[in-house]
């Protein structure tokens, strides 16, 4: 599903933050990222969805490379990926809902069945009684949740957590690592990335270690 | 059927987004319809005065004048040489008496003409050439003034052919004026769309995130241009309409004074059509070079 082939990143100022990555995420796979701030998770996500472009090296996103992909095919790659980012990405001039819906939109969905898939996804992460408020009148774990319903509403194939436990209390982050378990049994391929601990322990599995953009 | 609905979703989206900053998009509006209505008003004066010509013209005619004081027989046998000219179709005679009687009945100079106690009027023929076109018409008249006999040859087409150049001098300045004025419509759509894109700068790169291609993304600002750019041409036509109403009613009392015949010609529905669908589309080119040159600034970082 997604392949790793000695991967460089080197940003434009010159900081390389990824260095001779190579490892490979098998369909349904659920895969933990971990390592410290600065050490390149948020980075080896970005390449899988094609917000970056890898310097050397080829990552291989269902059998697409990453690295030479036309732009006209980054579209339909991320509308197969559901991103969770580690700032939300929430827009606030408009509702929870309709925040929700936007995915549904650009998918081109009849609106009918849209709104449906909306409110069942926002039932998912237990927002159902807030779709209509503004993401900004929500609270941070709140915020969160709706990003994960934002994420998953297009049932996409692959989903990328970018610290979705991180700044909330661990009753939130079990809430949180159920709701992506339950997507993990239905066959979807998971890449968290995270810092919490008691999170690697309750909910084991495969795990990426970075340090300094090397794979230990 | 669903990116029919989608297009309605976005066309429904635009309107609310026109409304819900309605004293810009009134600006804005206003400002299209003004540039606009400059260029359509010359069309609009240039298409009257063209077909007050197309009323005028009729046959080309030479009027020439024999010297006052000339005796009838000298008249006649004048008459007689230009009937025997091969460039000259017919003649017609026009006494100075009848001349002057026609004057005195005509309606504006009848006060003046009727204190003349004399005829200044002199004897007249009216020439009509074989050949009609602008050079021929001249070389005759140049010819026809070489002859002594007389005081003056008229080419009473003349000011036709001077009118027909100085329309052809208007229409290259209403299409000058059109010209520039697209390139600023064009220029006030695009700097509009550009502030709309900065300020869902957001909204943008979080779609593009999450698999919107260019076309979803470009869709509502070109509907916003095409949306602005007519009702641009809405407004061009009410201005332009309003005002030949109004100078018409005017150029109607003047009518009764002067016993003029003209007015001016309102927009056709062709030229109305063509009025809104130029606005809409220069609106939306506006948009789509607006579009197309700040996508790519706000690729996802
Ligand atoms: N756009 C960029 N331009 C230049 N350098 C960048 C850019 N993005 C990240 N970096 C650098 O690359 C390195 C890895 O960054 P990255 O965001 O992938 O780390 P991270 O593991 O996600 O950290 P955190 O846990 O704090 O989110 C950092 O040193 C960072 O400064
Ligand atoms: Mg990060």
């Amino acid at each position: 599903m997604i392949q790793f082939n000695q991967v460089y990143k080197r940003y434009p100022g010159g900081h390389e933050a990824l260095r001779d990555l190579s490892f490979e995420i098998t369909e349904g796979e659920m895969v933990y990222l971990t390592g410290h701030s600065g050490a390149g998770k948020s980075t080896l996500l970005k390449l899988i969805a094609a917000i970056e472009r890898p310097t050397s090296g080829s990552v291989l996103v269902k059998g697409q490379n990453i690295r030479s992909i036309k732009r006209e095919a980054i579209p339909a790659l991320r509308r197969n990926i559901g991103l969770i980012f580690q700032d939300h990405k929430l827009l606030f001039d408009r509702s929870a809902f309709d925040n929700v819906m936007l995915p549904l939109q650009i998918g081109g969905f009849d609106h009918r069945e849209s709104a449906k898939r909306a409110r069942a996804a926002l039932d998912k992460v237990g927002l159902l009684a807030r779709e209509k408020a503004n993401p900004i009148s929500l609270s941070g774990g709140e915020q969160q949740r709706l990003c994960i319903a934002r994420a998953i509403v297009n049932r996409p194939a692959i989903l990328l957590a970018d610290e979705p436990t991180g700044n909330l209390d661990s009753d939130y982050a079990n809430e949180i690592m159920h709701i992506f378990k339950s997507f993990h049994q239905v066959g979807v391929t998971l890449v968290i990335s995270t810092h919490a601990e008691n999170v690697l322990t309750q909910f084991p599995a495969r795990e990426l270690h970075l340090k300094q953009g090397a794979l230990l | 059927m669903s990116t029919f609905i989608e297009h309605l979703r976005v066309l429904r989206a635009t309107l609310l987004r026109l409304l819900l900053t309605p004293n810009a998009t009134l600006l804005n509006v206003l400002i299209i319809g003004i540039a606009l209505s400059l260029p359509v008003g010359g069309y609009v004066i240039l298409k009257s005065v063209q077909s007050l010509t197309g009323q005028l013209t009729g046959t080309p005619q030479i009027s020439v004048f024999i010297k006052v004081g000339t005796g009838a027989g000298e008249v006649t046998r004048i008459g007689d040489k230009l009937k025997q000219n091969a460039k000259i179709e017919r003649v017609e005679f026009v006494p100075r008496d009848v001349a002057f009687k026609k004057l005195q009945q005509s309606t504006e100079l009848s006060d003046v003409i009727g204190d003349l106690s004399q005829n200044p009027l002199p004897d007249a023929y009216i020439v009509y050439p074989k050949a009609t076109d602008a050079s021929a018409m001249e070389s005759l008249r140049d010819e026809l003034k070489t002859w002594a006999q007389f005081d003056h040859v008229q080419l009473d087409s003349a000011w036709v052919h001077r009118l027909e150049a100085v329309l052809g001098f208007g229409r290259l300045a209403v299409g000058i004026l059109a010209g520039l004025l697209s390139f600023a419509l064009i220029a006030i759509t695009f700097n509009t769309i550009r502030l709309q894109i900065l300020t869902r700068r957001d909204e943008i790169e979080v779609a593009k995130l999450i698999g919107a291609t260019d076309a979803f993304i470009r869709r509502p600002f070109l509907y916003f241009g095409l949306a602005q750019g007519l009702l641009g041409g809405v407004a061009a036509w009410l201005i332009v309409s309003g005002s030949v109403f109004l100078l018409n009613h005017y150029l109607g009392d003047l009518a009764s004074v002067y016993a003029s015949e003209f007015s001016l010609l309102s927009l056709s529905i062709a030229d109305s059509a063509t009025l809104l669908g130029f606005a809409a589309y220069l609106g939306w080119l506006g948009a789509w070079f607006s579009v197309s040159q700040h996508l790519w600034q706000i690729e996802p970082r």
